[in-house]
């Protein structure tokens, strides 16, 4: 059964809280990744690879540019999830 | 020139989570030595299955999200480092003013191989994006750096197990000739993986003495087969003397000398006649202004090897003629195992503190001393009696890197 988007900002949110220590209920879906959550490339790219792990689903190099908000990477795992 | 003092000490090590706790138990002879309980100990039938693995998980000491992005190694640097800044009293110090030299011999090999597990397993994609940085050897430095907000150069010296003692001497060069007034330096390792271990025993480099791990550190012993590989992390905080005496800084002592030689003789086996090895201790010397005669503590280099430690020995005399004899020497790899890029900065802080506390540590498992090395080891710790003396730590590396450090009461 497809996760809801408020499933994936939750398993996101995890992976973002592991990956970084920023606390879970901080990431919300108008937040930006850079700009509000202060996480770098570096840790963006692990991220975006777990979340492929956890949510079976492929999100390309190129793709990981558009995901400036959370509500983007949110969106994109939702509609891509296999 | 101006000059170098030690203001603070940090480490962890196969025998405490930290300098005092390291140097309490080896004055009171403990060994860190113990068997493997992995895994993998069995799976590749390694024929070496013990070392000296750190006392304290860095873990505990680090953030979950700081031990992610940091190979063990820079794990245990970062450790290390902490606990000598805040020993020194966290320095007010201009960050262009303040450098970091830290090595480590081997590198980020944990980080490496896992990556390569990770590729072969599962591709490309799974390869972490943090794996460069983490497998690089100027990490530890790096991370060190970043801590403490060094801005006036942060290097990395290579150079097998002389590594540690390299970057320190590094380090007080820096500040004799200006460039920095405060040095965060020492070294690290963790490189007991089953790769390293293979392949140092396949070079036959290693004790076998899998039966009685504790035993198997023996430098001068008759019975001595190899090394022990041993893992952790050693920091010092040096500073230019007049700068730590003004901010009324706890001074441990003086660097007064530190050289480093190489042999040109063979890229493992150190030269037989001790050559190199004696040019660096007169090279330190001469900095220090003293004569032979002004040593009495000798921290060795001694890993147990059989050649390794009768070569060290014959450099000894070459320096010292009669005065060897006079010489209280500790073999604390006995106790440690061999540390490789950390090891010359845990037996620098162990010579630092014979000297302040005027107390040789007591070398384990010296049951039979080698007839064809006439040096005084003694068994137990035993008290140093002249304060005035210089002490020096000994280390040397593959590749025939000799590196030779020189410390004094001040």
């Amino acid at each position: 059964m497809a996760l809801s988007e408020l499933d994936v900002l939750a398993g996101l949110a995890e992976l973002v809280n592991d990956e970084t220590g920023i606390a879970a209920d901080a990431v919300q879906m108008d937040k930006s990744f850079t700009d509000d959550l202060d996480i770098d490339s570096i840790s963006m790219m692990t991220i975006v690879v777990n979340a492929e792990d956890k949510f079976g689903v492929k999100i390309p190099d190129e793709e990981v540019k558009n995901l400036i908000t959370v509500a983007d990477a949110v969106k994109y795992i939702t509609a891509n999830q296999g | 020139m101006r000059r170098v003092v030690v203001t603070g000490i940090g480490a962890t090590t196969p025998l405490a989570g930290d300098a005092l706790g390291s140097w309490k138990s080896l004055l009171q002879g403990e060994s860190g030595i113990r068997s493997l309980n992995y895994e993998w100990v069995e799976k590749y039938e390694l024929p070496v299955t013990f070392a000296g693995t750190i006392k304290v998980p860095a873990s505990e000491k680090l953030t979950p999200q700081e031990a992610k992005r940091l190979d063990p190694s820079s794990q245990l640097a970062l450790v290390s480092a902490r606990e000598a800044w805040e020993d020194a009293g966290s320095p007010e110090v201009s960050p262009e003013r303040l450098a970091v030299d830290f090595a480590t011999g081997i590198g980020g090999v944990w980080t490496l191989l896992d990556a390569y597990d990770i590729l072969k397993e599962r591709g490309p994609r799974r390869v972490l994006p943090m794996t460069v940085p983490m497998l690089m050897p100027n990490g530890p430095a790096a991370a060190i750096g970043m801590d403490l907000g060094a801005r006036a150069g942060v290097r990395t010296a290579v150079s097998a197990c002389a590594s540690g003692n390299e970057s320190i001497a590094n380090a007080f060069q820096r500040i004799r000739i200006g460039d920095a007034d405060v040095v965060v330096a020492g070294g690290a390792e963790a490189a007991i993986h089953p790769l390293p271990i293979a392949a140092f025993a396949a070079m036959q480099a290693l004790s076998k003495r899998n039966a009685e791990p504790t035993k198997a550190s023996r430098p001068y012993d008759v019975d001595r087969d190899g090394f022990v590989m041993g893992e952790g992390a050693g920091s010092l905080v040096l500073e230019e003397y007049e700068f730590a005496k003004a901010r009324g800084a706890k001074i441990y002592c003086e660097i007064v000398g530190a050289a480093v030689t190489s042999d040109a003789y063979h890229i493992t086996a150190p030269d037989p006649e001790g050559s190199g090895a004696a040019r660096a201790v007169l090279g330190a010397l001469e900095q220090a202004g003293a004569s032979p005669t002004e040593v009495e503590h000798v921290n060795a280099h001694a890993t147990s090897t059989p050649v390794g430690d009768i070569a060290e020995f014959t450099a000894l005399k070459r320096v010292f003629g009669d005065h060897t004899k006079n010489l209280v020497v500790a073999a604390t790899k006995s106790s440690t195992g061999h540390l490789l890029g950390g090891a010359g900065a845990i037996e620098a802080i162990f010579t630092i503190l014979a000297l302040k506390e005027q107390m040789c540590p007591g070398t384990l498992n010296l049951d039979n001393q080698d007839p064809a090395i006439e040096l005084h080891v003694p068994r137990q710790s035993t008290s140093l009696s002249r304060h005035d003396a210089v002490a020096i730590s000994n280390s040397f590396g593959f590749g025939g890197h000799n590196a030779v450090l020189a410390f004094r009461n001040l």
